[in-house]
């Protein structure tokens, strides 16, 4: 196990995150942050606030369950129970620019799920994808346009996002 | 906040049969996952993809118009396809055997064969014979699993839990799959249950039930938290159960004057289709305590649920042939 980013790191990397979609949001237009389930819910939050601060106006946030537009639904590839959670978006998101977060950018499948389950709720302005780490190996063509840290790691290996909510403290390992 | 999940559990049942073989914990699987469904109903866009490619065969023997419609509605908001099948337009007029329908209904690919039949066990029947899932939509005096679901999911929107809460079942219980399935759900989900009725209506083995009898109203009115009166199903009574409907009405049926001594936040739920003035006033039935249409409304995320369940289960089984 190697820690790649320390509760300090994380904290800079979003602040970073930040920082850059701010620059690249024209005032006018209005966004709002949309995370994955699990750790991409934690990580919007805290990304919503930053951006509030920064904008000096309330960025909405939701959350994003993406379990019933998996591919591998009907073709389990693990042995853990698919568990259906609330999609919880209480605010339109016609005409706004959304910044989907995740924790780690990895097949892209995910993301491919993610932006079929959020044109469901209408027709975003645009969406932009901000992940706290990239490590390669894609399977589907999706980049993303905001990474906290990049790592290329082998196949045998696995990047975890431990946060403080659900996992006792903010860091970011390889196993 | 992030729930954690549990890593060992698994939801393994590709049938839905009745709610008596099930414990709290596939129980309560079924309301979570139902509750995540919820907000499917109040997007832009009602639909969701995971029976993608599925075909869903909806085959009611007996008269149906909530549980069939729901159903159905349940099924598209899934993406699966829908086949519909009733006994008067199809070939079990001709003479037509239930597996013989079901085999033939396989043949044209159903992955899940949705039944309501008048003869208890013939949903326990027919998931032995085919291989599609099998989901009991009302099985004679036996059970009625998704009634009895949106009925606790109900409960649990209204109070979070049902822990402690005292629930009577109010009528013909002997001819009730609703109270049957209820008597299950309700009390594996920590409630104390009390049947209430006239003895003729109650089912001969009922103190083999995890319940409480009674044969008056007025008796235990004061202490129910819940109260879920029946229909009179008049298509099921034999000879002379009661008296006449008026006097059955007098001792049994819920109007204004005894809900003057009922708890004031008491839930009043009914299955449908009322009979007004028979077992409910309808100043009771549209008055506030009443949840009547919410249950009807609630039943929708419950069968989405149920459906996306075993086919789930289906998918793991396949996968580990």
């Amino acid at each position: 196990m190697k820690v790649i980013l320390d509760a300090k790191q994380i904290e800079a990397a979003l602040s970073d995150l930040a920082d850059r979609i701010a620059r690249q949001i024209s005032e006018n237009v209005d966004i709002a942050v949309i995370g994955i389930r699990s750790r991409g819910e934690i990580l919007a939050n805290r990304l919503s606030e930053k951006l509030s601060n920064k904008l000096g106006k309330t960025v909405p946030c939701g959350t994003l369950d993406i379990t019933l537009y998996r591919d591998d639904l009907n073709n389990p590839q693990s042995d853990t129970q698919p568990t259906v959670r609330s999609t919880v978006i209480s605010f339109d998101i016609n005409e706004k620019i959304i910044i989907l977060v995740d924790d780690v950018l990895h097949t892209g499948r995910s993301t491919r799920a993610a932006m079929d389950a959020l044109v469901d709720f209408g027709r975003p302005k645009a969406i932009r994808l901000a992940v706290l780490v990239d490590r390669g190996r894609r399977e589907f063509p999706i980049q993303a346009d905001y990474i906290g840290c990049k790592v290329d790691i082998g196949p045998g290996q696995t990047v975890e996002v431990n946060l403080v909510d659900t996992d006792d403290k903010d860091q970011v390992i390889i196993k | 906040m992030a729930r954690k999940t549990d890593k060992k559990f698994r939801w393994r049942l590709k049938h839905l049969l009745g709610l008596r073989e099930l414990d709290r914990k596939e129980i309560e699987f079924i309301l979570d996952t139902a509750k995540a469904f919820e907000q499917v109903g109040r997007r832009p866009i009602k639909k969701t993809p995971p029976l993608r490619g599925r075909v869903v065969a909806n085959m009611f023997f007996e008269d149906s118009t909530r549980t069939r419609n729901s159903f159905a509605l349940a099924a598209g908001r899934l993406s699966a396809d829908v086949i519909e099948f009733t006994k008067k337009s199809s070939s079990v007029s001709k003479g037509e055997t239930l597996l013989d329908t079901a085999r033939n209904l396989e043949a044209m690919g159903v992955d899940i064969v949705v039944v309501r039949h008048g003869a208890g066990g013939a949903p326990k029947f027919l998931s032995r014979n085919i291989n599609a899932c099998v989901v009991n939509a009302g099985d004679g005096y036996n059970e009625h699993p998704t009634q009895a679901l949106l009925d606790v999911y109900t409960i649990r929107q209204m109070r979070g839990s049902l822990d402690g809460l005292k629930i009577g079942i109010v009528g013909d219980i002997a001819h009730s799959r609703v109270a049957r399935s209820g008597i299950w759900a309700m009390s594996k989900l920590g409630a104390e249950v009390t049947l209430i009725g006239p003895p003729t209506l109650m089912p001969a083995q009922a103190h083999l039930l995890p319940v409480k009898i009674s044969y008056s109203l007025d008796e235990v009115l004061e202490q129910l938290d819940v109260i879920n009166m029946l229909r009179i199903q008049f298509e099921r009574l034999g000879k002379n159960p009661f008296p006449s409907v008026r006097e059955y009405s007098h001792f049994f049926g819920l109007t204004v004057e005894r809900m003057k001594r009922a708890k004031p936040d008491i839930i009043v739920m009914h299955p449908g289709p009322i009979n007004r003035g028979l077992e409910l006033e309808s100043e009771v039935a549209d008055g506030p305590n009443s949840v009547i249409l919410k249950q009807v409304a609630n039943g929708l995320p419950v069968r989405m649920a149920v459906l996306f369940l075993v086919n789930q289960a289906a998918a793991a089984e396949s996968k580990s042939k």
